[in-house]
């Protein structure tokens, strides 16, 4: 976008192109204009509610807005909003100010029909929230806060178990302080439960709060519970696609991709699964955490799997940590068995499959028991997708990250409409369905790292009346990873005391 | 250790002699993305150069489908437009590629197919003009480029915007074929008509679907005195 800078009652001030008449005054891309003091706040300017309600705590494009430029520029004038650059040029390239991006290859350039300039560079890191580029201002909020709801009550009667219950006190003990927790809970402990009371005491405190979760599939699942649990709360869930964007809401839970909106918003932050993919490789996924929530904030992480380094950070008292070692149902954790696959890959690319595991998915689809089968790469998923439906009579599907019926296949396989789901890691964590047994087809591959297979045996054994799930892992050689993850669940059983 | 123009991923490129001895340009998308794509390179339509491979038998008449004939059939269109030639054939994954380029805004992605687009269309002879399909002001106001124009810089030929559209339109992807032909007015104009006239055009536009947005711009530009209006399409 250009604006133009000009005087307006004595001041210097700025304002978009497409709103000035004056063919005088010359327009220039956003971040060529002179450094502008933001117009004073003008207490008795009638505001827009809902631009308050939108835009508050957020950092979002004109785009993105579905108010005119007029209206936010009015908003701005009388100190409203706030304006800043997308993208600057630093001393070693540039910086997106929406997602804290500053590799020189996740930006380019493109010639620009919205500024003019031949060079107009954006960041390629955040351009599925659309485009922010050197001429793109971000849009903030900077006037009067929104007063959130000190009237929140929980509608949860379920029981804690005994583990459940220490951890939720440890964190409502923190509530309204700043500070870190790491709640270790293994998979099947019941982690949503376990942050039901203390988001109630910081709701009831007006304080705002985020659930920050890797997975789109995971806010799927997390919302309508939690909308459930907290009737008289606004609930709002973000991810790519969610229609509840423009709902002000106290209690948001986001995609940790969706947090790069908002801005200084949440009081309380609570990370799921801290360790996975791609939070925990990718830097700009950090910042959007920190930039997210306010100076004093509290952050709340969830693990069944915490990286080394946190690890180490709670082992040596520098992370507050919490450990939920036993599932809520009391039964210990179902520990992998080791099958040998021969040279599972050449069998594969030949059209044959190891005798053993033949030999399971016989034995499985007699037994009318739903089947995960995780591999390695979307190439070995095809093939051994189309090898299985050759052996097996029942209903055999899969499904990988840029399946576009991800979502609807999950659900059959919930209602039982796939009785065998052939997956990659995509569906590692998140998903819970009772009677199921879980193998990894070629589980010495990179790929299934430790926190991996932890994660993939965390699906088996999930419900009370079916606590004794199986869990294969197909080899051509034990790898290191595969007996550290043995070792890590057998660790959490002899901690639970079973 | 490159990294993939599209999804980002690192890659290590295939070692080959003719890269070795830079006979062949590096590849810009890595070994998966460029799997997922469909060249056109087998028997194709005369007219429209689809993909016949992909193709339902029935809908083809000798060299030619059953589109090309019903447009040819007609007398207000027989002729218009010389022949379409595509590259790629217009899978799920160039709809994502296309999707990301047009609707999220990242027009870097165009320079993947810069290689492919210069070394295929070569041969094309030097006194014929290539012409992008324009977008509307307002669209290409909220899109900050025009990503024909952005696929027709990659031909490494001179390039004129030769074309305008009258009036914003809804976008052509949420019409039916039917919609899409049932439009009596056309939405296109010759900007500078002398530049035109007793030439050879060619257009270039992202995707062939229908194929009603290229006829309708050659249309104008045969009123003008274009000797012959063929075009290039990124898919089809």
């Amino acid at each position: 976008m250009r604006f133009v800078s000009l005087f307006l009652n004595n001041r210097l001030t700025i304002t978009p192109e497409i709103l000035v008449n004056d063919s005088s005054l010359k327009a220039v891309p956003f971040s060529e204009l002179p450094v502008v003091e933001q117009p004073p706040f003008n207490p008795t300017f009638q505001y827009n509610k809902k631009l308050q309600q939108i835009l508050f705590g957020k950092q979002l494009l004109f785009d993105e807005l579905s108010f005119t430029v007029d209206q936010i520029q009015r908003h701005y004038e009388n100190g409203y909003v706030n304006y800043s650059t997308g993208v600057s040029k630093t001393s070693y390239g540039y910086v997106c100010s929406r997602c804290g991006n500053e590799k020189s290859r996740m930006f380019a350039s493109f010639s620009c029909f919205r500024c003019k300039s031949d060079n107009c560079a954006y960041c390629r890191n955040c351009i599925m929230m659309g485009r922010v580029s050197e001429c793109t201002p971000l849009v903030s909020w900077s006037g009067p806060e929104v007063k959130w709801s000190h009237e929140n009550i929980l509608h949860w009667n379920g029981e804690l178990s005994s583990g459940q219950q220490v951890a939720s006190q440890e964190f409502v003990e923190r509530i309204g302080n700043e500070g870190e927790l790491l709640i270790w809970a293994v998979c099947g402990a019941g982690k949503t439960e376990v942050l039901f009371e203390g988001i109630e005491t910081a709701l009831n405190l007006g304080l705002r709060v985020c659930i920050a979760t890797p997975r789109t599939d995971v806010v799927l699942e997390l919302t309508p519970r939690l909308k459930a649990v907290f009737p008289n709360t606004l609930v709002a869930s973000y991810y790519g696609g969610s229609e509840e964007r423009e709902v002000p809401a106290q209690l948001v839970i986001s995609t940790t991709h969706q947090l790069y909106r908002f801005k200084q918003a949440f009081n309380i932050m609570i990370v799921d699964e801290v360790d996975a993919f791609p939070y925990s490789y990718d830097k700009t996924l950090q910042n959007a955490v920190s930039r997210a929530v306010t100076q004093n904030h509290f952050l709340l992480y969830l693990s069944a799997t915490p990286s080394r380094t946190m690890k180490k950070a709670a082992m040596n008292g520098r992370l507050p940590c919490v450990k939920i070692p036993r599932r809520f149902h009391g039964f210990p954790l179902p520990v992998p068995k080791m099958v040998w696959g021969g040279e599972w890959k050449k069998r594969l690319e030949s059209g044959k499959l190891p005798a053993h595991f033949v030999k399971f998915l016989k034995s499985q689809a007699d037994s009318g028991r739903r089947a995960m089968i995780f591999v390695p790469s979307v190439i070995v998923l095809e093939k051994l997708t189309e090898l299985i439906k050759k052996i097996v009579n029942v209903s055999v599907d899969s499904v990988h990250a840029e399946d576009p019926m991800r979502k609807e296949k999950v659900t059959q396989f919930r209602n039982e409409d796939i009785q065998f789901l052939i997956t990659t890691t995509i569906l590692e964590r998140g998903v819970t369905v009772p009677f199921l047994d879980v193998v990894v087809f070629g589980a010495d591959h990179d790929v299934f790292i430790e926190s991996a297979l932890v994660q993939i045996a965390g699906r088996a054994g999930r419900s009370k009346d079916d606590h004794n799930g199986k869990v294969l892992l197909f080899h051509y050689g034990k790898s290191l990873s595969m007996i550290q993850a043995i070792n890590h669940i057998k660790n959490m059983n002899k901690e639970a005391g079973i | 250790m490159s990294y993939c123009l599209y999804c980002h991923e690192s890659y290590s490129e295939a070692w080959s002699w003719e890269a070795l001895i830079g006979l062949k340009q590096s590849p810009l998308l890595c070994q998966d993305c460029e799997g997922r794509l469909v060249r056109i390179n087998g028997e194709i339509c005369r007219i429209c150069g689809r993909d016949f491979s992909v193709f339902p038998e029935q809908y083809r008449q000798g060299d030619s489908c059953f589109d090309c004939i019903r447009w040819e059939e007609n007398e207000d269109w027989n002729g218009i437009l010389q022949q379409n030639r595509s590259l790629y054939v217009y899978n799920d994954y160039m709809k994502e590629i296309i999707a990301k380029l047009k609707y999220r805004g990242d027009a870097e992605i165009v320079k993947a197919f810069y290689p492919v687009m210069s070394s295929e269309f070569k041969r094309i002879s030097r006194n014929t003009i290539f012409v992008p399909i324009p977008l509307s002001e307002e669209r290409h106001y909220e899109r900050g480029f025009n990503q024909s124009e952005l696929l027709a810089e990659g031909l490494n030929k001179s390039v004129e915007n030769l074309l305008k559209r009258k009036t914003h339109e809804e976008k052509q992807s949420k019409k039916t074929r039917e919609e899409r032909l049932s439009q009596k007015e056309n939405p296109f104009e010759v900007v500078d008509s002398n530049k035109v006239k007793e030439q050879k055009v060619i257009l270039v536009d992202d995707v062939y679907t229908t194929g009603s947005t290229l006829r309708y711009a050659a249309k104008v530009l045969i009123e003008v005195g274009a000797k012959e209006v063929s075009s290039i399409t990124l898919a089809r």
